[in-house]
């Protein structure tokens, strides 16, 4: 269990570590960033002057370690756009995306894992029928599609709610709607799939013989062991939800991560973009290191190998 | 005592395999479905020209702007979707969005299915030490949220269909990688692996004879759902544009468009959403089908 933990801590170390150099080669193999940091009419003498300042001239390797032992301290530089430290200025708008994500993950899972369950238990019947198709237009659906659709609706038709901002929980509600779906549409289709599989498990038809009820045996018995894959999903369908939050976000004008990240790159504000992109890769990785710990709670064979 | 016995033909039994797939395939009505679908789009793609009746990038900033579905103008044509605030006819756009919509869904397929193919079948078959770089090298690229990293390479680059097809089509390798490695993990031990390697094939030999084809099917399957993903993706950076550029007609474009003349036109961002999903869902439908089919234990 122990060597199995530290293992997946190594990993995501050496994960984050190639993460780190990707962001940084990103950024020196897109060439003079002297120039972009510049205003565009630098004389030649204060670009050579610029470049030498900051270091752009030293070999790629001594410049990525300044870079990582910056990174390691949260400093990415100052952001060009709005004169502060860009660490900050991400870590200002981290608790939106995750409070929109959060939400999305919370629909996501309340109305997928019942839905699931249903499909699975009542299988072939009409509400089984209605979630696969419900679950196939929701994988199908463009994110940004359902999100103008949401408000052409909601907010402009019957103008209910709020189609932009962030503030009261109506705020919330649309957005969630569209950056959830298509997670909702996953985990429901995973958990009917992984309920059916169980299901048909001899353990089960044991439970049954011996004269268990239909409902313990769904929850006692089956719900556990679909819950397996399921955990899995949500570890990555996280970053899926992290990664879409940046066309959810710029649909709605969500003061998060992701447009601020947006915005960094039209503006070609790069030690924005990096913290950005950072700082979202580390959750997913820390995510999917808890969720391998809940994974050795649900699964003990795993802490076997 | 002389007997020859006679060795059966070997080529039949692989055809017959391959009509018994393809009809077993056609039971499915949802998967022939969205073959059926998925076929239209590429006509109409294939055929825009002779489909559409107006041409796509054609202005008329007169009174055809901005005009509902079903209007007629004064040469008495009639614009079945209406108009664009360019006075443009969205039907025809429609029509001929679809094309790099498919090119980029093909291409970059492509290029991620061959990468995460050989990624697979080196890291399933050599194992230790190499197998372990590139199993790291795939959650690296798993960590990065994939649209902030395309939109950021794209904006350094500058948008063009290529940088698009080569940005999703170098970081999307992951799935293929995994399903891959899977499989050549389990057919490594088999004995007919085994047979070749004790009868002296190579390396390379063995890779490529006996596992590839093997590894085949679920590598179709992936290719097959990943190429709906592709086009949302497409359609995704188009609408922040930084996808295929004006005047080029694209899906993700036009709903970007749309988006801003959504309280006074909601045509504009309907059809194109419409568009994506028709064309998302068939491919979908098929690839479900087609996972069913060959391997319904396939978890992707």
């Amino acid at each position: 269990m122990r060597t199995f933990l530290l293992r997946r801590l190594l990993q995501s170390l050496v994960v984050l570590f190639g993460v780190s150099f990707v962001v940084f080669a990103i950024l020196f193999l897109t060439g003079d960033p002297a120039l972009v940091l510049l205003p565009p009419d630098a004389s030649a003498e204060d670009v050579r002057r610029f470049r030498e300042a900051m270091g752009f001239n030293d070999p790629f390797l001594v410049q990525y370690g300044r870079f990582l032992k910056g990174a390691l301290r949260g400093d990415f530089g100052q952001s060009v756009r709005h004169g502060e430290p860009a660490f900050d200025l991400v870590l200002e708008r981290m608790p939106a995306t995750f409070e929109l994500a959060g939400a999305a993950l919370l629909l996501a899972l309340c109305l997928a894992i019942p839905a699931g369950i249903v499909s699975a238990v009542r299988r072939n019947s009409v509400l089984d029928y209605v979630a696969t198709v419900v679950a196939l237009f929701g994988q199908s659906l463009p994110t940004f599609w359902l999100g103008i659709m949401l408000i052409l609706f909601f907010s402009v038709q019957f103008q209910w709610l709020p189609s932009s901002g962030r503030g009261t929980w109506l705020h919330l509600v649309l957005p969630a709607i569209t950056l959830g779906l298509f997670t909702t549409a996953r985990i429901t289709r995973l958990t009917r799939s992984g309920m059916l599989e169980v299901l048909s498990q001899d353990y089960i038809r044991t439970a049954r013989a011996k004269g268990v009820n239909d409902p313990p045996v769904v929850w006692k018995h089956a719900l556990k062991n679909a819950a397996i894959p399921i955990v899995t999903i949500v570890g990555i369908e996280l970053g899926t939800l992290l990664g879409g939050s940046v066309i959810t976000e710029t649909i709605f004008a969500w003061p998060g991560v992701g447009r601020l990240s947006v915005q960094a790159i039209a503006n070609r504000d790069y030690p924005v973009v990096q913290a950005a992109v950072f700082l979202l890769a580390t959750t997913f990785v820390l995510v999917n290191l808890l969720v391998d710990v809940v994974y050795t709670y649900l699964d003990p064979r795993i802490r076997l190998r | 005592m002389s007997s020859v016995i006679a060795l059966p033909e070997t080529s039949r039994p692989a055809r017959r395999e391959w009509l018994e797939f393809l009809r077993r395939l056609a039971a499915r009505r949802t998967a022939l479905f969205g073959l059926l679908v998925v076929v239209i789009v590429v006509l109409t793609a294939l055929a825009a020209p002779l489909l559409s009746p107006f041409d796509p990038v054609e202005q008329d900033l007169g009174d055809l702007r901005l005009k509902p579905p079903g209007f007629r103008d004064t040469a008495g044509r009639l614009h079945p979707l209406g108009t664009d605030h360019l006075g443009r006819d969205l039907l025809a756009r429609v029509i001929y969005g679809a094309r790099p919509a498919l090119l980029v869904g093909f291409a970059a397929v492509a290029i991620s299915g061959l990468i995460g193919m050989a990624t697979g079948l080196i890291a399933g078959y050599f194992g230790g030490r190499l197998d372990d770089v590139l199993m790291r090298l795939a959650d690296i690229q798993l960590a990065f949220p994939f649209i902030l990293l395309a939109i950021a390479v794209i904006g350094v680059l500058g948008p063009s269909l290529q940088t698009i097809i080569i940005v999703i089509g170098v970081s999307s390798w992951v799935v293929y990688a995994r399903i891959v490695r899977g499989a050549v993990l389990t057919l490594r031990e088999r004995e007919f692996v085994q047979a070749a390697l004790a009868l002296g094939g190579g390396d390379g030999r063995v890779l490529v004879r006996h596992i590839l084809p093997n590894a085949f099917t679920p590598w179709l399957v992936v290719a097959t759902l990943d190429m709906a993903r592709v086009i949302v993706i497409e359609s995704a950076l188009s609408f922040l544009g930084l996808g295929v550029q004006p005047p080029t007609p694209t899906w993700g474009g036009m709903l970007a468009d749309g988006r801003v003349y959504i309280s006074t036109a909601w045509w504009l961002a309907t059809f194109p959403g419409l568009a994506i999903l028709i064309t998302v869902l068939g491919i979908n439908l098929f690839g479900d089908g087609l996972r069913d089919t060959l391997d319904p234990r396939l978890k992707v």
